[in-house]
């Protein structure tokens, strides 16, 4: 699983059945600033902070419905420890406000 | 997921069972903005009754338990998918100033 932050969604109507009422949104990853669309599963937002699951296991988040996936928000960040991903430092963020030193 | 382009399909006589009836596209990986950035490779049509054709922005699921699933049953030799077309992309704020400098 890897950080990212959701900077916009994805609007598509005619997609596979199984995606029917999901949402889709852009996820820019904060090791490579890679953007990849990603499937909602907690109810993020623009904004947020998250981290993402990837590969297979990233379908499971919506089982019994198999669902095709290979990107899935699993959770939205509250805060994180004082750590730096790529040239972005993860702690120096509004989602990680109230976190004081995580040592 | 990706977002990409479908630049056109190609045909394979030859080809395995689980891939026959099925669109096989070359799609080129786009950002959100629009402009290629990456490979071209090549995905089956995933999503049946939508009718992806060429020229379409998609998305393409590359993994291969989805991709396989979203054509048929598991366990066939498929790797990327065509999920879904998109209509619209909204962000937050332009690329450009949303990138950190």
């Amino acid at each position: 699983m890897y950080l990212g932050d959701v900077i916009g969604r994805v609007v598509s109507t005619a997609k596979n059945e199984t995606l029917d009422g999901r949402i889709l949104l852009l996820v820019r990853r904060l090791s490579d600033q890679r953007t990849v669309v990603a499937i909602d599963s907690v109810g993020a937002g623009t904004g947020e902070r998250v981290y993402v699951c990837r590969g297979k296991e990233s379908s499971f988040a919506f089982l019994p419905d198999r669902a095709p996936s290979d990107a899935t928000i699993v959770g939205i960040v509250d805060r994180v420890g004082n750590v730096t991903v790529g040239n972005v430092s993860v702690g120096d963020v509004d989602s990680a406000k109230g976190a004081e030193a995580v040592s | 997921m990706v977002i990409a382009r479908i630049l056109g399909p190609i045909v394979a006589t030859r080809k395995h069972p689980s891939h026959e009836g099925r669109k096989i596209f070359m799609v080129q990986p786009l950002d959100p903005d629009g402009s290629e950035v990456g490979d071209v490779f090549l995905a089956l049509d995933g999503s049946p009754g939508v009718n992806a054709g060429i020229g379409d922005r998609v998305l393409v699921v590359q993994e291969g338990w989805s991709a396989a699933t979203a054509v048929g049953p598991e366990g066939q030799p498929i790797d990327a998918a065509v999920i879904g077309v998109v209509d619209a992309i909204e962000l937050a704020e332009p690329l450009e100033s949303a990138s950190p400098s």
